[in-house]
């Protein structure tokens, strides 16, 4: 009968049904028919919204987790198919809001691959500018990931704390480019707009306290007993399954292998920065945790080098026919004019070609693949997002762990829903 | 509902003192009728039980947390301690949304999410609220394709907060414009109060639109008015 | 990067096992790319995996239409210990869109080529769960094809408001 409380125990005490054997004394000593059904849990679209909209259909054994299969598509925005219908650098505006987070990743990957397709030379203090930004960016959305990690730990000060420190980087994205989140500050061929007076200023006030904001809020976390019993030993995954499943960054440096974009295939001026690759060693959520924290501790510095060491010069392209010409030139020079019309009205156009950018982001290998074909519009714009790729090892991750564990893994794992489904 | 802050007396001490001595004296019951009667009335605020359970509902929301995508991220920065709707009272976002009234949709909602949505939605209590919060969720934002819907299309949005995403104060100046159409004291809309009549993009003399017949659906604006209060 | 003399040497490898593989090398923007026959795939990669290319970055699709065979299946794969990267693509027509599925070697295309099942209607043969993955399960269409049209909502403005149907209406 499928009232599962009704049917007749197959191994406990004869002819009782599970109410009668539940209100029997002779429970304890008893194996459990329970436990060999498996409940099939929808952990829905629509749950607290730390992570997004990612629908989790676990099977249950008791508490523990046998079976995830995650779906995804509920933010799926078809961003890609839109980039096909603009000029080169509207695109940027839209590829920003794919990984809603690490927005000037996402610029940063699509920029560098129409670069490459154009092969365009972005100016020194461009590139300096671009490693400033994307360091800021890599520390907020860690101090996100940190906050709501924290949330789903139960951490909820960290919450807050982690939040606050967040404002002050985006007033700093605020302070160059006007907006907090999607500033389209990226544009192909550098950046849209020089720094103003008093960014550096502002950047290195925030960097002198940061560091200690960090050991604040590890403090918070490191030594509470709960939340290392949550997190140590909890979730391991070993370095070539994790190489097998195709997981990058942070994870994939947490089980011990040192892979890093940012060291391995420098772009825009990342070799001429010293700093280190946080490892872990066995891939647990500690080590997650810790590879994480100390990347913004590693990011601080970085920020440090490159606004000691930014050189005099064009903050974009001078190659007009791919960046505008600044605006006090529209009034002397024909040229000039002629440019901007030209990029404003059609846009540039790219020689027929593919390319395949890739950078590290926050979440670990992002790639932009672009096809041109000869017009001002893309033919093909596709971001390899990390977090569509790292979610195939959450259920290597959290088999056989309790519901609980499975909450951990997720908030450790990142994921961020508009990456994974654009 | 009109609350008025009033001072009693001056703040001097002895004056408090013998505020304290008369509400003793009424809690014991020696105040005399005339006395009684004019200490009821400096403190008690006459009003409809209805405009005070709008009072109180419009000053208690409960969101839901309906986070989508990026705008979901600067809701969340609206909460926090920088521009904090705590203070307005708004600071309990609910997971369950049978505890919920507000219903903040904050990000783009794809045709997959939105059967989701309208279920969530209609899962919450009366009386209930619908924030369509950024240019995806309001009309179709920057994205204007097959994959993604508006919220009007499958349920009544009471108020729009345009953005990509919106600052949190823009997302606050939304609340509070909520809060005071449930207050029965809507706004009277940018227009009527800097003289922008005409700038419409329809022309209202050759349009009729009937705002309480379009709104018929959506009670929060029904309840409103178009026209300043007499 | 293989560098194109690197590239056409492992093209000629290919080529020893399988005179039909390769269809086409390029060497573009210093970065190495092979075209395959689609039957091939499975054999390249494992080939390329011998040649130290151990990781798959990313499985993603192309449309190429007008141009025959429309859709385009690319493979990135990385080589860590050299840090060198290279493409392998793969073309397939409308009529027969059928490629083998590399899952069971590279366990990090499951997701990727159900989404370009889902957005191309390439279909990968052997895959254990080919179903849509972004769209509804429901959905009628490849929306990421070139002649699939955008959608979305007609932009109400003053001019052409009058011959839209009004909004406001039921």
């Amino acid at each position: 009968m499928s009232d599962i409380t009704q049917r007749p125990a197959p191994s406990a005490i004869e002819g009782m049904s599970y109410r009668e054997m539940e209100a029997s004394h002779e429970l304890a000593h008893l194996e459990h028919p329970e436990h060999e059904e498996l409940l099939t849990l929808n952990l829905g679209p629509h749950h607290p919204a730390t992570h997004g909209v990612l629908r989790l259909i676990t099977t249950l054994e008791g508490e523990m987790v046998r079976d995830i299969k995650p779906v995804i598509g509920y933010v799926h925005t078809g961003i890609e198919k839109n980039c096909e219908d603009k000029a080169y650098w509207k695109v940027i505006p839209l590829v920003e809001r794919m990984d809603y987070l690490s927005y000037y990743f996402n610029a940063m990957a699509y920029c560098g691959a129409v670069e490459t397709l154009l092969d365009l030379e972005v100016p020194k203090r461009a590139q300096y500018l671009r490693v400033i930004h994307l360091e800021l960016n890599r520390i907020a959305s860690h101090l996100l990931w940190l906050a709501t990690g924290g949330l789903d730990l139960g951490a909820m000060s960290v919450f807050w704390y982690g939040w606050k420190e967040r404002d002050l980087i985006l007033d700093i994205f605020e302070m160059s480019s006007g907006q907090r989140m999607h500033p389209r500050y990226f544009q192909v061929g550098g950046v849209a707009e020089d720094i103003p007076a008093g960014f550096e200023a502002k950047v290195r006030k925030f960097t002198a306290q940061f560091p200690k904001r960090v050991d604040q809020l590890e403090n918070l976390i490191s030594s509470n007993q709960i939340v290392l019993q949550r997190m140590r030993g909890v979730g391991p995954v070993d370095a070539d399954t994790l190489l097998s499943l195709g997981v990058t960054g942070p994870l994939l440096r947490a089980a011990g292998n040192p892979w890093d974009l940012r060291k391995a295939q420098p772009y825009s001026s990342y070799e001429d920065f010293d700093f280190k690759i946080p490892v872990g060693t066995i891939g647990d959520h500690y080590d997650r945790y810790r590879v994480r924290m100390q990347e913004m501790r590693e990011s601080v510095r970085i920020i440090n080098q490159a606004l000691d060491g930014l050189p005099e010069g064009d903050y974009i392209t001078p190659d007009r026919k791919y960046a505008l010409p600044p605006r006090h030139e529209l009034a002397t020079s024909m040229e000039a004019l002629i440019h901007h019309f030209k990029l404003v009205t059609e846009g540039f156009r790219v020689p027929p070609g593919e390319a395949y950018y890739p950078i590290e982001s926050p979440r670990g290998e992002l790639g932009c693949f672009v096809r041109s074909d000869g017009s001002s519009k893309p033919a093909r714009v596709h971001m390899r997002d990390p977090s569509f790729v790292n979610l195939q090892m959450l259920p290597v991750m959290a088999q056989d762990t309790y519901i609980a564990d499975l909450i951990v893994a997720l908030a450790m794992l990142d994921p961020i829903l508009g990456g994974i489904d654009r | 509902m009109e609350v008025v802050r009033q001072r009693l007396g001056n703040g001097d001490k002895g004056e408090f003192r013998a505020r304290q001595m008369r509400a003793r004296d009424m809690l014991n019951g020696e105040l005399d009728n005339p006395d009684f009667e004019k200490y009821v009335e400096e403190r008690l605020m006459t009003t409809t039980l209805e405009k005070a359970g709008n009072w109180a509902r419009g000053n208690a929301f409960m969101p839901a947390t309906f986070g989508l995508a990026c705008c979901a991220i600067e809701m969340m920065a609206a909460v926090n301690s920088r521009m904090d709707i705590a203070r307005f009272g708004f600071e309990a976002f609910r997971a369950s949304p049978r505890q919920a009234d507000l219903m903040i949709i904050s990000g783009r909602i794809s045709i997959k999410m939105a059967p989701v949505v309208r279920r969530v939605y209609d899962q919450m209590l009366e009386p209930k609220w619908a924030i369509a919060m950024g240019a995806c969720s309001s009309s179709m934002g920057v994205f204007n394709n097959y994959a993604i819907v508006p919220a009007d299309k499958f349920l009544p949005v009471d108020l729009h907060v345009p953005g990509c995403p919106p600052r949190p104060e823009a997302l606050v100046y939304g609340i509070l414009k909520l809060r005071a159409m449930i207050h029965d004291r809507p706004d009277l809309g940018w227009r009527t109060r800097y003289g922008g009549r005409g700038t419409e993009e329809f022309d209202p003399s050759v349009l009729e639109v009937d705002p309480q017949a379009a709104n018929a659906d959506n009670v929060a604006g029904a309840m409103g008015r178009t026209t300043p209060r007499a | 990067m293989p560098d194109a003399t690197g590239l056409e040497l492992i093209a000629q490898e290919l080529r020893d096992r399988d005179a039909e593989s390769v269809l086409e090398t390029v060497h573009f923007r210093g970065k190495a790319a092979l075209t395959v026959a689609a039957p091939t795939i499975r054999e390249t990669l494992q080939h390329l995996r011998g040649k130290g290319f151990n990781f798959l970055a990313s499985v993603h699709g192309v449309d190429y239409w007008p141009e025959e065979p429309r859709f385009g299946v690319h493979y990135e794969l990385l080589d860590m210990h050299e840090v060198d990267r290279m493409t392998v693509k793969v073309r397939v027509p409308l009529e027969n869109p059928h490629v083998p599925s590399v899952v069971a070697d590279w366990p990090t295309a499951d997701h990727q080529e159900r989404e370009i099942y889902d957005m191309f209607g390439v279909i990968f043969d052997g895959h254990p769960d080919l179903r849509r993955i972004l769209m509804p399960e429901d959905y009628v269409g490849h929306p990421q094809r070139r002649d699939f049209p955008l959608g979305g909502e007609a932009i109400l403005f003053t001019h052409n408001e009058p011959r839209l149907p009004g909004w406001w209406k039921e």
